[in-house]
């Protein structure tokens, strides 16, 4: 059991204000992901969960106890660092002994605990090595390992892929949805990269300049981003941000064509509007008056997919999904078609989704 | 053969000369350097097997190893055992306070956020600038006040106060290359701040830790000046000080002070080479990615 509420937590170190008010509630078994550029304050926010540092103001309860003023050892909390954090004098054991040592626990329980994470973890082989003679994803295994022995209710990790070579990434992304799935505990997430935090999280946390921008599903997330930095962050490649003028069911750009869109929002009539487009919501023409003008400016083949860029009348960088036969040559002048069904709007000034 | 690796090969076999001339000399110094520091050594150990006659018609002869009548005096006719004890007691004790002290210090500095921490480090740095020596008259006059004149703990006060602030500067650099992530491990794991500082972080500082022993032990372990001013009594006295027995107003025996040296020196060159391999091992096993 473990259900954890944040209130209006701030934090400050010296004079800089890293994270401004935030509200959050996580709910038991949930595996949640905060992902946000560096330097958006996910770090810290997990920081302040574990107890390594205090809260400025707010409040953070576990079950219904206030945290505030609890060490970390004491909240029932165990956290996986990015680097690691392994005691490089002890064996891959002794760092998972040390924590439930100084927890008091007898000496055939330890072992049965380290017995099951290594088990679990594939760690049985080494148990007497240092960690300096285990390759990066070894390392992460005991890392996760070590947390694990503590059984604790909330299991907390700091970019834990970010020291491993890609190949290696998707592997230990799924040991780790596999593993939230068998022990089943609270997982509170931090990363930077969205892929990430799309394929592991069942609630998506999304962070910028201290506070919280949108709480979600990743599906919530991808198809209704509540302002464009959630839209531009979620989903790769990004989606391209359109600011248009409108006039009736017309949106245009100047000197750069239109398109034309049955059902849009309410507010801003006559205004200007910016229209939010994934790569897959654009088809290209090769001829015609209709659509956005624009002009290749290269093409990007993957195999199954290509994605063609192309720079609109106003500078605009946009991504297209194409088939991956057509060929588009560098500079040629293309028109841009919108399906209305996967288009986003926002209000230019604000920043903030508009409804249809 | 294609040109390319025609000149590969030419350049090479430059190499291999140049490297040679450069490493050959290199050697040269390297022995020359080796003899001159052995020297000195090599005449204490010969003279200490010599009568005074011997030594003074030839110095480089070898001596006969098995007359061993210097030792036996330097072992029957003083207080050499004694001294040895006051020695490794005095310099024990004091090693083990400047470890301790200079240890917990460096991490108070190094690792917690407080006013005046860069003032603290300062401070112990300018310790590092004083010759201790010029306070002579007034340390005596404070030991004489406090009561600890005639003691050995007179001698640990200052080899402590002489040994902080370089012990203080080698471990505050050296912890604060350790990542704090580590300490954050520790602490989540339920160690209180001690624990993490016995268990963590003094296993991690053994190379440091070791610098800054080697580094106190011998000028400790051969000082002469502050026992001499502060020590009278007989029982008391470190070897030092009272290998100088031997040394008589009008005649001095030689032998018998060359074999006390000898004997004196022998403890810390074992501890040396001992502590200089630890620290080799040390520092290739440190290493954390």
């Amino acid at each position: 059991m473990a259900r954890l509420s944040l209130r209006n937590v701030k934090k400050q170190f010296k004079d800089t204000k890293v994270l401004h008010g935030i509200d959050l509630d996580i709910g038991d078994r949930e595996f949640v992901v905060f992902v946000g550029p560096s330097g958006c304050g996910k770090s810290t926010l997990l920081r302040l969960i574990a107890g390594l540092d205090p809260i400025t103001e707010g409040q953070f309860h576990l079950n219904g106890q206030l945290m505030n003023d609890v060490p970390p050892s004491k909240r029932g909390i165990a956290m996986v660092f990015q680097s690691y954090a392994l005691y490089p004098h002890m064996d891959v054991y002794e760092n998972m002994a040390f924590g439930v040592r100084l927890m008091g626990l007898k000496q055939t329980e330890i072992d049965a605990r380290i017995d099951e994470a290594a088990n679990m973890l594939r760690l049985g082989e080494l148990l007497k090595r240092k960690p300096r003679e285990l390759s990066g994803g070894q390392r992460q295994r005991v890392a996760i390992g070590r947390a694990l022995v503590r059984k604790p209710d909330v299991f907390l990790l700091d970019e834990p892929l970010s020291n491993l070579d890609a190949a290696l990434r998707s592997d230990v992304r799924l040991e780790i949805a596999r593993l939230h799935r068998d022990i089943g505990g609270t997982m509170i997430y931090v990363t930077h990269d969205q892929v990430e935090a799309m394929t592991l999280a069942d609630k998506i946390v999304v962070m910028n300049l201290g506070r919280i921008e949108q709480v979600g599903s990743p599906r919530t997330l991808y198809e209704t981003p509540a302002n464009t930095f959630v839209a531009t962050f979620i989903g790769s490649p990004r989606m391209t941000l359109i600011k248009t003028s409108r006039d009736g069911n017309r949106l245009g750009l100047e000197d750069g064509g239109s398109v034309v869109i049955e059902d849009l929002p309410n507010a801003n009539a006559n205004g200007t509007l910016t229209l939010g487009v994934r790569p897959d919501a654009l088809t290209i023409s090769r001829d015609g008056e209709e659509g956005f003008a624009a002009s290749v400016v290269y093409t990007e083949y993957l195999g199954d997919d290509a994605y063609v860029y192309a720079r609109l009348a106003d500078g605009t960088l946009v991504s297209v999904r194409t088939h991956p036969n057509a060929l588009y040559e560098a500079d040629e002048k293309i028109r841009l078609h919108v399906d209305a069904a996967q288009a986003h709007f926002f209000d230019t000034q604000s920043g903030q989704r508009l409804v249809v | 053969m294609s040109t390319a690796s025609a000149k590969a090969m030419a350049y090479d076999n430059k190499g291999i000369l140049g490297t040679l001339g450069r490493d050959g000399l290199l050697q040269i110094i390297l022995i020359a350097n080796t003899i001159l520091m052995l020297f000195p050594i090599v005449i204490m150990i010969f003279s200490g097997f010599k009568s005074n006659p011997e030594i003074f018609n030839n110095p480089f002869a070898i001596p006969d190893f098995t007359n061993l009548s210097n030792y036996i005096s330097v072992w029957t006719q003083t207080n050499f055992i004694r001294y040895l004890f006051n020695s490794v007691f005095v310099t024990g004790v004091s090693i083990l306070s400047i470890l301790v002290l200079g240890t917990m210090a460096a991490y108070a500095i190094a690792r917690y956020e407080f006013f005046g921490a860069s003032f603290i480090l300062l401070f112990f740095m300018a310790g590092l600038t004083l010759p201790l020596k010029l306070a002579i008259i007034p340390l005596f006059i404070l030991f004489r006040d406090l009561g600890i004149l005639n003691t050995h703990w007179a001698l640990v006060a200052v080899y402590v106060a002489m040994g902080l602030p370089s012990t203080v500067f080698i471990m505050t650099g050296f912890i604060r290359t350790l990542p704090r992530e580590l300490e954050d491990a520790a602490r989540m794991d339920g160690a209180s701040e001690l624990r993490i500082m016995w268990s963590v972080l003094l296993p991690l500082c053994r190379p440091a830790l070791i610098i800054s022993a080697i580094h106190n032990l011998v000028p400790i372990w051969n000082d002469f000046f502050f026992p001499l001013v502060f020590i009278q009594r007989d029982a008391l006295k470190t070897l030092p000080q009272g290998l100088t027995a031997f040394m008589g107003e009008y005649t001095t025996n030689w032998g018998v002070m060359f074999a006390g040296l000898t004997l004196a020196a022998a403890p810390i060159t074992v501890i040396y080479i001992i502590l200089s391999r630890q620290f080799i091992n040390g520092m290739t096993s440190g290493a954390l990615k």
